[in-house]
């Protein structure tokens, strides 16, 4: 049941300790956001988990097999959309089952189309928009042959109507199949409008501070962001926020 | 079609010089053997095309090799230097040192090691040709983005495909950019070699004309010269076009 568990995490960058003992798990099939100040380590998490770096102590199990160090083992969205200028948007989209040997052209034609990208198969990443280089990286992401899908920030360079249009798409995409997702954010309410768990950490040295389970059903509508209960557990979780910034 | 209509000012300051040059020499009556004027100049590349035709063939063929061979070279030890970083400390600095003793130093060196043959020419070539490109392509490899180098390793990427499929397409315009400044040393390599002795080439022609005083033929071959440069700039440009097709066209320049 458990796809991601991670057990007292530590990693120092020189005198700098960045995580301290940090422990969290994601559940099959689960969305869970990580909430965090800006330089608290959520990036540097994200290294660990898929072994740009090993950490100081502890241990990052996947299925539960040990992947300290290891790369390869998560299909990873960083911040910004990086995507390879010289490859088009199907050749981007195809090259993270390129990289083990297994590519599905016809999924990702399908997948281009669903995401509204049609007709943009063989256009260059220069020719695109912000929001559509975006979803290039998402459907790369969600494409690539591994279980767990981390999304570093992926929405915060996009205006306020994108962002709410991607959103969607991306539930809907993942209400379809359902894999387990580890979301970073800064926006309280992109965590409590995606997510089924919300992980709030402290301030370097980072540990968990606190978890919330976000009880709204699914699928969620854009009507839930005006409702009564969500302004509710917007505050409950700013305020948690609020005492460590 | 855009080039014409940018290179018009340049184009003017040329025809300009042209008509001083031209107007001086008839206005000094200069003798012919110290300065041709540029319509004499024209005439004889008009009527000599059958004196140096098979020089100028011949220089292009030794260019091309030449570059062919100094290119080839320069890629493999960039990507050599660039894959063993220890190499790279090791010779970076032993390259750059070499690009201090001229040539034309070397040249006689050569010769008395390998003769009069082809080898010391396409030696020489290489020598002038393989710098730019590998100094170009070790820079593109050494800025590929660090994103990008991320992104690539924690998909799993193993270290010849981060090399494939990111590091050298990165160094394309970089490597091109090489490719462009090697492409018209060639053509000065090629010249400089014929010197060393040679039957046939654009360099023995110059020398032919220079000792029997036909200064308007020295002037042909100069222009020849710049010509042959010219258009391997323009061949290797027409490539780049063709193969890095991912950059935005016009570059936001280009108004007058
Ligand atoms: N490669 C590195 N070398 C040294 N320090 C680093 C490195 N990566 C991150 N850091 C430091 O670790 C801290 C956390 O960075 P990061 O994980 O990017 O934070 P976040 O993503 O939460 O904003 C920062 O103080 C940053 O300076
Ligand atoms: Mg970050």
């Amino acid at each position: 049941m458990t796809k991601l568990l991670i057990e007292n995490l530590s990693k120092s960058f020189g005198e700098s300790q960045v995580l301290n003992q940090l422990s969290l798990h994601v559940k099959e099939a689960e969305f869970v956001s990580i909430l965090g100040p800006s330089g608290s380590g959520k990036s540097t998490l994200f290294q660990l988990i898929g072994g740009l770096y090993s950490p100081d102590s502890g241990e990052i199990r996947l299925d539960g097999k040990r992947i300290n160090g290891k790369t390869g083992s998560i299909s990873y969205t960083p911040q910004s959309p990086s995507l390879l200028p010289w490859r088009t948007v199907l050749g981007n989209i195809l090259l993270g089952g390129e990289l083990v040997g297994e590519t599905d052209e016809a999924a990702a034609l399908d997948m281009i189309n669903k995401a509204g990208l049609k007709g943009y198969e063989n256009a260059y990443p220069y020719e695109l928009s912000g929001g559509m280089k975006q979803r290039v990286a998402f459907i790369r992401s969600l494409l690539s042959p591994q279980s767990l899908i981390c999304l570093d920030e992926p929405f915060s360079a996009l205006d306020e109507f994108t962002r709410l249009e991607m959103q969607n798409w991306l539930l809907s995409v993942w209400e379809e199949d359902k894999r387990a997702i580890l979301l970073v954010t800064h926006n309280i309410e992109e965590a409590l409008y995606l997510s089924d768990r919300i992980i709030v950490l402290s301030e370097k040295p980072t540990q968990v501070k606190k978890e919330f389970i976000v009880p709204f059903p699914r699928p969620r509508q854009a009507a839930l962001l005006l409702s009564e209960e969500f302004l509710h557990w917007k505050k409950k979780i700013y305020n948690e926020l609020r005492v460590i910034m | 079609m855009k080039i014409w209509y940018k290179g018009w000012r340049p184009a003017l300051v040329l025809i300009l010089l042209f008509i001083i040059w031209e107007v001086s020499c008839r206005l000094f009556e200069i003798p012919k053997w110290l300065l041709p004027s540029p319509t004499q100049i024209l005439l004889e590349g008009a009527a000599g095309w059958p004196n140096y035709y098979r020089h100028l063939t011949s220089t292009i063929g030794l260019a091309i090799i030449g570059f062919l061979i100094g290119s080839s070279v320069g890629i493999a030890v960039a990507i050599g230097l660039h894959l063993i970083p220890k190499l790279r400390e090791a010779l970076y600095p032993i390259i750059i040192l070499s690009q201090n003793i001229p040539i034309i130093v070397l040249a006689p060196l050569l010769v008395i090691w390998f003769g009069f043959g082809i080898l010391p020419k396409l030696i020489v070539i290489t020598l002038v040709c393989f710098f730019p490109i590998t100094v170009a392509a070790l820079d593109g490899f050494r800025q590929t983005s660090s994103e990008l180098m991320h992104y690539m390793k924690m998909a799993g990427a193993l270290k010849k495909q981060i090399f494939w499929k990111l590091e050298w397409p990165y160094a394309l315009p970089s490597i091109f950019s090489g490719l462009k400044i090697s492409a018209t040393y060639s053509v000065m390599g090629a010249v400089i070699s014929e010197w060393l002795g040679a039957k046939e080439g654009i360099g023995v022609y110059m020398t032919l004309a220079s000792s029997s005083f036909r200064t308007d033929r020295v002037f042909v071959a100069i222009f020849l010269i710049m010509v042959l440069s010219l258009v391997f700039f323009a061949l290797i440009v027409s490539l780049e076009r063709m193969i890095v097709k991912w950059k935005p066209k016009g570059d936001g320049k280009g108004r007058d």
